[in-house]
């Protein structure tokens, strides 16, 4: 028995390809635009953009520290630096930095940071950040994006190039289906209705937009009709949409490869309580660390997947 | 840029004290002796040789900039910013109190003429200025950038790893001094933390290093600023080790830790300011 998808694939490609495809487009664009990599070149598709603009493109060895006040310092002289390295070392490690050189000091520097999550896979906990989301939009002035497959990771990255201001861009690892259109124009804090529904709302990010894509057809099967909102901007949140959804249906489920403390849920239940105090179930992971695996097992093994985002929204129906 | 007699210099540097002095005392929080310490390598950098506009342009282009990694030393910044023409002199009595663009450590959040990154989190500072060096060697800007760090903010790990890139990459449009004054605030570096060979540790990570002995004699200040610049242009970073005495200028507070972060009390401060004459006229 196959699912009837709303949205389709005939091809698979990582995040981080959408990053570094967009990388380079946006250094042709704009000449300010400069790049800086902690030995991790390959691993986030950076060499594209240094092969085309080796002058502005700085190798910074594996420091991550000095990369984000470089960064911050090419910043404030008129460049646009994007930072590149996995997002646990482009996050928890270097918090302080971001935080007084860039958050603070308001610097126009672009936080890149792949391999984030579970999907990273086999590399384990050590890798496998969980927290960053939250870190980041902790930070007054920090922009948070976490785009759900390469076309909107590429589009993403042009369009973070053209905004004034820190931003944290997520990305991951994993082969993923490319399910959303090519060339598309990516709105900053403008979540995206991906379907319509009445009877509950999906809020997803990042690679589990695609779970949710795969949730409402298996919801659909029994009747259930899900609105699924793509929200690949967490901070700053669309409220506005979040708000009309959920007083059309009732009740809502968050999905994200994040823990649940400080993640996109959090930032929807504030939302929901101040204005509209509706069901709301979680997708993600509750307080604890990843470790080695597939992909694919370990989005089952933590909850994070179609099947888990069906239970969470059968659960929050019963409580509507 | 008006050249300025050693005269001169002297007694801004002389005001300099007094304005640090007046500033913590007033809101009895703050910093005193390192920028007292530090009063001629301020004052010799602002009005000798930097070339810098007060009228400020965050971007800094053309210019040469000075960026302070060991933001505590704030009211000798501020003051020295101030006495420059940047802001109104009279702003120094806001210093660290509510509403104010003078906060506790520097910060651009407030926009404050003058400063371009918050600082006080120790570390940082000479990462943000190789950055900027590295912006104006894509520009081709020729402007120098110039960037202060305490000796004890050295144990910081970030500040290695901003050597080692400034030396890979030729960063030959920096010069960072190291107020080498022997103090932080828990005690004497050597007993705190050891810096050891400091002269050698900077030329193993591939720097041009001078050393400046007397660094409350403004002559000396002024030799070792005028050597540093003549040495940049040549592929190597350059750092200037610069020999202070924490609290220079009130006999009192010199050579000790105790006044890093502890402001005077009502007959400390008229004590000390009768040992500095007032020349610019008191805020």
């Amino acid at each position: 028995m196959s699912l009837d998808l709303k949205y389709t694939y005939t091809e698979k490609k990582d995040t981080r390809s959408g990053f570094g495809d967009g990388f380079l487009e946006a250094g042709r664009r704009n000449p300010n635009v400069v790049g800086l990599c902690a030995d991790l070149i390959g691993s986030l598709k950076m060499g594209d953009f240094q092969k085309e603009f080796p002058d502005r493109f700085f190798q910074t060895g594996i420091a991550e520290a000095n990369m984000i006040g470089l960064a911050a310092g090419m910043a404030l002289g008129g460049k646009i630096p994007f930072t590149g390295t996995f997002a646990n070392f482009a996050t928890g490690r270097v918090y302080d930095q971001i935080r007084q050189s860039i958050a603070y000091s308001d610097k126009n520097v672009k936080i890149c940071a792949s391999h984030a999550g579970l999907t990273l896979g086999e590399d384990g906990a050590t890798h496998q950040i969980l927290e960053d989301l939250g870190m980041m939009k902790m930070l007054p002035h920090m922009t948070v994006i976490n785009p759900c497959d390469y076309n909107q990771t590429k589009a993403a990255t042009i369009a973070i190039a053209e905004y004034e201001g820190p931003v944290y861009l997520r990305f991951g690892r994993p082969s993923w289906p490319i399910f959303t259109p090519a060339n598309q124009k990516f709105e900053i804090g403008k979540a995206w209705k991906m379907i319509d529904g009445k009877d509950v709302t999906i809020f997803a990010t990042g690679h589990l937009v695609w779970e949710a894509v795969v949730a409402e057809a298996m919801l659909r099967e029994e009747g259930i009709h899900a609105e699924v909102i793509n929200i690949h901007t967490i901070k700053p949140l669309d409220t506005e949409a979040i708000l009309e959804s959920v007083y059309k249906t009732g009740c809502a489920v968050s999905a994200e490869e994040h823990q649940l403390n400080g993640g996109l849920g959090d930032s929807i239940a504030q939302t929901l309580i101040r204005h509209h105090p509706a069901p709301l179930e979680y997708v993600g992971v509750n307080d604890s660390f990843g470790e080695s695996g597939t992909p694919t097992q370990l989005l089952e093994k933590y909850g994070l997947n179609a099947e888990n985002i069906v239970k969470a929204a059968k659960r929050a129906l019963t409580r509507k | 840029m008006k050249k300025h007699s050693l005269t001169e210099l002297q007694k801004i540097c002389s005001q300099l004290r007094r304005d640090v002095l007046r500033m913590v005392h007033a809101v009895q929080s703050g910093h005193p002796g390192a920028p007292l310490g530090c009063a001629e390598f301020f004052v010799a950098l602002y009005f000798d040789q930097l070339h810098h506009n007060p009228d400020f342009k965050m971007n800094g282009q053309g210019e040469d900039l000075f960026f302070l990694s060991n933001g505590h030393l704030s009211a000798g910044w501020y003051s020295v910013l101030a006495r420059s023409g940047y802001f109104p002199v009279e702003e120094l009595k806001t210093f660290r109190k509510l509403n104010s663009r003078l906060q506790g450590h520097p910060a651009t959040h407030e926009k404050l003429p003058g400063i371009r990154i918050a600082s006080g989190s120790l570390g940082q500072g000479l990462s943000v200025a190789i950055g900027t060096a590295q912006a104006k060697k894509i520009d081709q800007d020729k402007g120098l950038v110039y960037v202060l760090l305490g000796d004890g903010e050295l144990q910081e790990g970030q500040v290695w790893e901003a050597a080692m890139y400034a030396a890979h990459y030729g960063m030959d449009n920096v010069i960072a001094t190291v107020d080498y004054n022997g103090q932080q605030i828990d005690g004497p570096t050597e007993k705190i933390m050891d810096l050891k060979n400091l002269k050698a540790k900077w030329e193993a990570f591939g720097w041009e290093v001078i050393e400046t002995k007397e660094g409350n004699d403004l002559t000396a200040v002024i030799a070792g600023l005028e050597k540093a610049k003549s040495l940049t242009g040549k592929g190597k970073p350059i750092l200037n080790l610069l020999y202070t005495e924490m609290g220079y200028g009130v006999d009192f507070m010199v050579g000790t830790h105790k006044w890093h972060g502890s402001p005077p009390n009502d007959d400390q401060l008229a004590l000390a300011l009768g040992q500095l004459e007032e020349t610019l006229g008191d805020y």
